[in-house]
């Protein structure tokens, strides 16, 4: 874990409550990095959705107060960011073809594991789930960088019509290893769903955030876990629904 | 050179800043983030005599100022503790070593105080008496003056090798009644405070934010209530204090010195910044230099 001062380069709205905020600073490890917000006192884990040339890409949702106070901040202030924290998706875990099923902003940190998936010479399908066609966001990314694409709005705004697992099942990719994020409905559905290994992201309510006040602990089958350290990315089977 | 060494019941600490319990896991955990052995002293997680998962999700609750947890005393239990957490950070950390007893009976905390008075790794035995007592109708421990002094008493039987400071919760009328009553039953020290009860409601979905409804408050808006409290206390007893609660910075940490604290633990501003008690104490030199103090030791309760 490590602790930094990111400049902001940009803070943009780039679909309904969502931001894409890039910040300049040191290259980072794990899956989130946490962010000191001015004013409020528990930091904001937010997942890593790219990073390249000294810049890392963040995704995030204005929910509450802290978030819409990071909305409001502008290109040139500083954050300061505790990093290289979470234990991330496991890309060695596929073979040569993997499935990666997104729900909402579960997308942005699957764009990150897409790029090292390919990266590795592996063979991607990425399927997207928004509610609507005002939240799609990275789908140009994902197209770009995928060999195979979905997209699925719950009202058919955008892309075909119906849940993530609709998509898959019109799709009928090939994979052997799949990885998901989203809300825990949607990953449930997914796990469900789909044959084979795979992972899933889970979000929890976090203290800390590096392993060490307890905060956030879930039981799996595994035994108690703590979400930002020995996950937030489990195993299927580990996960208790 | 600015001396920052303090003496806890005989214990030399290089200096006064400990994490305090429940704040910084068993220790190992921050190992890799940076060297443990710039801390005065480490206060592990709170532990009991079984391990306990403890509360459901969520646990912490943002606030102004600070934060509620309740993470209800998740720990692997008194013998994971002596038998594998201490032997593992005594690897790399060769500082003053407090391990935290909780328990819901007399008995529990005396079974978990004798274990820890024969584990070598272990240099103080701090007792959280904050704990609902099961066979009391839950009345928490720390709540009157009989039931504190019946838990030192118990654990001074069993813990004869080691100082016993009593952790005192500032959920209650009269803190000095509570501080005397633990020093005559045999109190080497005492810890204070622990959390102020607390809790918030998610006006959305109109229930509590924390699962288990209500936790305990702290952070730096604490700091000048648990700055009076341990006031009054180190100028009752005459047993050392360790002082806790809202503590953030060198200036915070003089302050709760010259109140009467002998150490001083960083709790929850661990959480917002884990190299909080390492910054402190790389900042405590200057600060003392520029308020022309020698050594920490000499402002001890001046106030």
């Amino acid at each position: 874990m490590d602790k930094y001062n990111y400049t902001i380069v940009s803070n943009e709205l780039v679909a309904a409550k969502t931001y894409r905020l890039v910040l300049a600073g040191p290259q980072v490890d794990g899956e989130f990095v946490n962010i000191q917000i001015p004013g409020y006192y528990l930091r904001r884990p937010i997942s890593i959705c790219d990073q390249a040339d000294g810049r890392i890409t963040l995704y995030y949702k204005t929910v509450g107060e802290g978030t819409t106070v990071l909305a409001a901040m502008q290109a040139g202030q500083q954050l300061n960011l505790l990093t290289g924290l979470g234990r991330g998706y496991s890309s060695a875990a596929c073979r040569q073809e993997a499935l990666l099923a997104a729900g909402g902003l579960g997308a942005a940190p699957l764009y990150l594991l897409a790029k090292k998936l390919k990266a590795q010479g592996k063979k991607v399908t990425a399927v997207l789930g928004f509610n609507k066609a005002d939240e799609v966001v990275l789908t140009e990314e994902f197209r770009a960088l995928c060999d195979g694409f979905a997209l699925a709005t719950l009202d058919g705004s955008a892309g075909v019509k119906g849940f993530v697992t609709d998509a898959i099942a019109t799709l009928k990719p090939s994979y052997d290893f799949f990885y998901t994020c989203g809300p825990m409905v949607m990953m449930r559905a997914v796990c469900g769903a789909l044959e084979g290994p795979g992972e899933a992201s889970l979000e929890e309510r976090m203290g800390c955030g590096a392993g060490f006040c307890y905060c956030c602990s879930i039981k799996t089958t595994a035994g108690t876990k703590r979400v930002c350290k020995d996950g937030p990315v489990f195993k299927k089977e580990e996960i208790i629904w | 050179m600015v001396d920052l060494s303090v003496n806890l019941c005989g214990i030399n600490l290089k200096n006064p800043v400990v994490p305090a319990s429940g704040t910084f896991g068993f220790g190992l955990e921050l190992a890799d983030s940076f060297d443990l052995n710039v801390l005065g002293g480490i206060s592990l997680k709170g532990t009991t005599q079984e391990p306990r998962y403890g509360n459901p999700t969520p646990r912490v609750a943002e606030c102004p100022g600070g934060m509620i947890n309740s993470v209800g005393l998740q720990n692997p239990g008194i013998d994971a503790l002596v038998g594998q957490k201490v032997p593992a950070l005594r690897k790399v950390y060769d500082g003053c070593v407090i391990a935290n007893i909780s328990g819901f009976s007399v008995d529990e905390y005396r079974h978990c105080c004798s274990k820890a008075n024969d584990c070598d790794g272990i240099d103080i035995v701090e007792v959280n008496i904050s704990c609902p007592n099961v066979h009391n109708g839950g009345m928490a421990f720390g709540t009157s003056p009989q039931a504190a002094a019946e838990v030192t008493k118990a654990v001074k039987e069993v813990c004869t090798a080691k100082p016993v400071f009593i952790k005192l919760s500032p959920n209650v009328t009269d803190i000095v009644a509570i501080a005397r009553a633990c020093e005559d039953a045999g109190a080497d020290g005492l810890t204070l405070v622990n959390t102020f009860l607390g809790m918030r409601i998610d006006i959305k979905q109109r229930k509590p934010v924390i699962a288990n409804t209500m936790g305990g408050y702290s952070g730096r808006a604490v700091f000048p209530i648990a700055l009076r409290m341990v006031y009054q206390v180190a100028h009752a007893c005459k047993i050392p204090v360790m002082g806790c609660g809202g503590v953030a910075s060198a200036a915070d940490v003089i302050e709760m010195m010259m109140a009467g604290a002998t150490a001083v633990q960083v709790g929850a501003e661990n959480l917002r910044n884990p190299f909080a008690c390492p910054e402190i104490i790389a900042a405590l030199p200057a600060k003392l230099t520029e308020l022309g103090i020698e050594s920490i030791k000499d402002i001890i309760s001046i106030v």
